[in-house]
């Protein structure tokens, strides 16, 4: 465990959460990532909708989908959906 | 704080619990009836159908679901009641560790009851034994008077800040839920006043504020979010160390019961008879006490130095407290009411024999498994426990360590 994280004295009881979930990095979990082939990609945002962690977002400014690495999962759902055959699961 | 005023009345120990619940306040009751336990929940059911109370009472559909409710119940901020005993404990069981682990002050009664197979009714500890690691507070009780006056106590020291773990009140099925007993039971107004309201700890929320540990939705926090190998151990300790603070806490609030009603149970935590001076001396808990006593006083009249040492509090396990009080005796039966098959001997056993490790004199200690399923245990049997105690100091020699008592051979 790292040195920075919180002792058993310091911690709140019973697991209450003292950051929101934002905070809480968890794409560290997955050995694998989606990468995105931009040539093939339509921008249909299945991909957005079907991700179960929220990890595939729609940046407005730039018009274009971004994978959040923060928080995906590897778990290769947007890859199997995409009707494109656009992303491709690989090992981080 | 001087002597409250107070009633004598017929009860049995289901009733007496019932009465006490009734005295204290409580938000929320849900329960499943199992035997012995039954009475508790029908005579709380009468005072919710007569008005008497305005608790919302839920019949759940099983034990593992009543605990789920008084549970979050509990989290909520409500003051919450159970009981059970024997397999709807044991159903219960995953819900004991939740409840412990979300540290919610749930009090449960328990009327002790064997565990199946084969089917049995009766009374032995094998029930709250088995739940010994669940982090509850586990006070025995050898009476109805006791049962309702530890009742009482346990919702003080299960919502007390530093503790905030849920409390049992076990008492022997039968042979005190159905014992009718004069009870004396304080006024309505004491109790209410002696418990007070439920007060809350500050914890660190999501958003870095300090707020109240309930679930709120003026000022929310999430409880039960996965915790992992990064931070559930951190939470374990925590559970451990509110373990050991519950045993001032446990004594405290048994100090505080005594001044208003007069009676004790000797610190709260053990409760020695007689041992000042004794030789040899029986270790158990729960009915069997009283039987133990007037053993005691037989073999005193015949200038035998025996005594006897109650454990009232199992879980925290008071030690310091037991080694002191039997400094000086120099042969210990520990009589246990349930078995840890293969484990050599039973679970009081093991937490008495090792309290005296580290201590440079201690005494020969061996166990007794007894009153299995309801088996009785006389007078005429624990008169040989003492005799065998006394032929171990005679000798100095154990024969056997772990005995069963009052088994056919």
């Amino acid at each position: 465990m790292s040195s920075y994280e919180k002792g058993w004295k310091e911690v709140s009881i019973a697991g209450v959460c003292w950051l929101p979930s934002t905070k809480y990095l968890t794409g560290d979990w997955s050995p694998y990532k989606p990468v995105r082939d931009k040539a093939k990609c339509n921008k249909c945002l299945l991909c957005h909708m079907y991700c179960p962690d929220g990890a595939v977002i729609w940046n407005s400014k730039a018009e274009d989908i971004e994978f959040n690495y923060n928080f995906c999962k590897g778990c290769g759902i947007c890859a199997n959906e995409c009707p494109q055959g656009a992303i491709e699961i690989i090992l981080k | 704080m001087s002597k409250a005023k107070q009633e004598l009345i017929p009860l049995n120990g289901d009733e007496s619990v019932a009465y006490a619940v009734r005295q204290c306040d409580v938000d929320v009751v849900v329960a499943y009836p199992i035997t012995p336990q039954t009475i508790i929940v029908e005579r709380f059911s009468e005072y919710v159908h007569n008005g008497e109370v305005d608790t919302e009472f839920v019949c759940a559909e099983s034990e593992h679901s009543a605990l789920t409710c008084c549970l979050t119940a509990a989290l909520v901020g409500a003051r919450t009641f159970t009981a059970t005993c024997g397999p709807g404990l044991a159903l219960m069981h995953e819900m004991l560790g939740v409840t412990a682990g979300y540290r919610a002050p749930v009090v449960m009664a328990v009327s002790n009851r064997a565990l199946s197979a084969p089917i049995n009714i009766h009374c032995d500890h094998s029930d709250t034994m088995a739940e010994r690691d669940s982090g509850w507070i586990q006070i025995y009780v050898e009476s109805a008077q006791e049962a309702y006056d530890s009742t009482i106590q346990a919702f003080k020291i299960a919502e007390d800040p530093d503790v905030l773990l849920p409390t049992i009140v076990a008492f022997d099925g039968f042979v005190i839920s159905h014992m009718l007993e004069g009870v004396y039971v304080l006024t309505d107004e004491a109790v209410k006043s002696f418990i007070g309201e439920r007060r809350f700890p500050l914890v660190m929320n999501h958003e870095g504020r300090a707020v109240q540990f309930k679930l709120d939705p003026e000022n929310p926090i999430t409880i039960g979010a996965l915790d992992l190998y990064d931070y559930y151990f951190e939470h374990k300790r925590q559970q451990e160390e509110a373990a050991v603070k519950a045993l001032e806490v446990i004594r405290r609030v048994h100090e505080e019961y005594a001044k208003l009603s007069g009676r004790r149970y000797g610190n709260g935590l053990v409760e020695p008879y007689r041992l000042e001076d004794a030789d040899i001396a029986i270790v158990c808990l729960g009915s069997t006490v009283g039987a133990v006593r007037t053993v005691v006083n037989e073999l005193r009249l015949k200038g035998i130095k025996a005594g006897l040492l109650k454990v009232r509090t199992f879980r925290p396990f008071p030690a310091q407290d037991v080694a002191e009080a039997l400094k000086g005796v120099k042969a210990v039966a520990v009589m246990d009411r349930g078995c840890s098959f293969g484990g050599r001997g039973g679970p009081v056993f093991h937490e008495v024999r090792s309290a005296f490790y580290d201590l440079d004199e201690r005494p020969r200690v061996v166990n007794y498994i007894y009153g299995l399923g309801g088996r009785d245990t006389p007078p005429l049997l624990i008169r040989k426990v003492y005799d065998d105690l006394n032929e171990i100091v005679k000798t100095g020699r154990v024969k056997e360590l772990v005995q069963f008592l009052g088994l056919r051979e």
